[in-house]
């Protein structure tokens, strides 16, 4: 089963060290928001795994987290 | 068709209420002469104590759907509570068009307190909460020391009642969990469903009052009562706030599948008056087509809000108004919401004040394309369905508005 990068809006403050990180899975949007392929959660592609989880640590207001796709 | 159905308490320290007729007629929720006490036990009889198995069994059958927007099949939501829930009514009715919610706690009280109960009862649940909002509280309030709910109550949680929040959020389900928390009534991210873990992490069922008043019917009279109103498809009755271009705001009960010509005319409309009427609310879906059905698989009702709009009046102006009062609307907690519904806004105003820049429409699709499924509650997704369909139905108005830098509609008046 694939996982998912599931984003918190409410604590998202945009600081973008996640964009940058995961360049192959989300992109910006007009305000520098992470834009992921459906809407809340980007699936992590094969080989992001340890990148997903780098970003999810990295983010200052734990906004990113890793959650089993349901 | 009447059906004689005695409601007996299963308790023999109960005093014993007369079998009583189910409603047959069109007003069931307001079948009841007063919102007193006596009046709902001679209407209704007492409330029935299904137990769970048989609650979500008749529910199931009767196809009854939450009534708060979403339309939920309302047995579902009860199948995926956890142990132990903690049972919420809600009738904070954040929508401005709506005052359907009010109308039933105004009027049968006790109806939708039935349903908290039956509810909290076949569940076991361990708390129980009704949020309404500030001004119905005196009503509310004296509506529960009416009830011996303490002789009846299976179990024995308190009913808690709660000021709903202000803002047109504040009623979504994870605010209403927020709130009974003590937090302020504003969506939550909630990756897990509040099923599983709602308030303080136990298992939640936030339904809507006038859903809980439904059931409590529903648990009464049967599920075969429940389908001798509506439609196959759109089982029993729905209140219904009829607004706008009419000659007063309405609340009225009708049945499931009602056309919107003929609601209208109940509200005291005349459809041939009428433009186009906005089906759902300010989440919802203009339509000019009045002969069309208020169902799920036509125009999903929504809350119930129809808004009419009379001939000679723009619609790109009139959305752009409630486009820039939902973008206000905005909790700005979540960046695409708080960025993007403002940036909507100005783009359909643009529009409505006749902008000839030919871009703006796309600029819109675009816009709506990118703040839709972002955020943690679906008020992006209603407010770009809004824009959407403002952009759809009155595309005559666009098309003048961008061509001529005037609105036909209006100058045709």
């Amino acid at each position: 089963m694939t996982d998912v990068l599931h984003i918190d809006w409410t604590a998202y403050r945009g600081h973008g060290s996640c964009t940058e990180l995961l360049e192959g899975m989300l992109r910006e949007d007009d305000w520098g928001f992470p834009v992921a392929p459906s809407g809340n959660d980007a699936p992590i592609p094969r080989g992001e795994e340890a990148a997903a989880r780098e970003a999810a640590a990295l983010c200052p207001r734990l906004a990113l987290s890793i959650r089993a796709r349901v | 068709m009447s059906l004689l159905v005695p409601v007996a308490p299963d308790n023999p320290d109960v005093p014993d209420v007369p079998a009583v007729m189910a409603p047959s007629g069109r007003a069931r929720l307001l079948a009841a002469p007063s919102a007193t006490l006596a009046d709902h036990l001679t209407t209704f009889g007492r409330r029935p104590h299904p137990d769970r198995a048989t609650l979500l069994h008749t529910l199931e059958d009767s196809g009854l759907t939450g009534r708060g927007g979403a339309g939920f099949p309302a047995w579902r939501k009860l199948t995926a509570a956890g142990p132990a829930p903690v049972v919420i009514g809600n009738a904070s009715e954040g929508e401005p068009l709506s005052s359907k919610d009010a109308a039933l706690l105004r009027h049968a009280p006790h109806l939708v307190i039935d349903g908290l109960r039956i509810v909290a009862d076949a569940l076991a649940a361990a708390e129980l909460h009704l949020v309404v909002p500030v001004r119905l509280r005196p009503a509310v309030a004296a509506a529960l020391a009416e009830r011996d709910d303490d002789a009846l109550t299976l179990h024995d949680a308190a009913l808690t009642l709660h000021d709903a929040g202000d803002g047109f959020v504040s009623g979504e389900a994870s605010a209403v969990a927020a709130l009974v928390e003590g937090r302020r009534a504003v969506p939550r991210d909630h990756p897990v469903r509040l099923a599983v873990a709602g308030v303080r992490g136990r298992p939640t069922i936030v339904h809507n009052a006038e859903t809980l008043a439904q059931l409590a019917l529903v648990a009464r009279f049967g599920a075969g009562w429940f389908r001798s109103a509506g439609t196959l498809d759109d089982p029993g009755t729905r209140l219904v706030t009829v607004t706008g271009a009419v000659p007063e705001s309405r609340v009225l009960e009708v049945p499931g599948g009602a056309r919107l010509d003929e609601v209208l005319c109940a509200a005291g409309a005349d459809p041939d008056a009428l433009r186009a009427v906005l089906v759902g609310g300010y989440h919802g879906v203009w339509t000019p087509q009045l002969n069309r059905t208020l169902s799920p698989a036509d125009l999903p009702p929504g809350a119930g809000v129809l808004l009419a709009l009379g001939h000679g009046r723009c619609g790109v102006a009139a959305s752009a108004e409630i486009a820039r009062y939902l973008a206000n609307q905005s909790t700005r907690q979540c960046g695409p919401c708080a960025n993007g519904l403002p940036r909507m806004a100005s783009v359909l105003e643009r529009i409505a004040r006749g902008d000839r820049d030919t871009g703006l429409a796309l600029e819109i699709d675009r816009l709506a394309g990118l703040v839709a499924g972002r955020g943690a509650c679906h008020h992006p997704d209603g407010t770009a369905r809004l824009v959407l369909t403002a952009l759809e139905t009155f595309a005559s108005d666009v098309a003048s508005h961008i061509e001529d830098g005037r609105c036909l509609e209006e100058a045709a008046r």
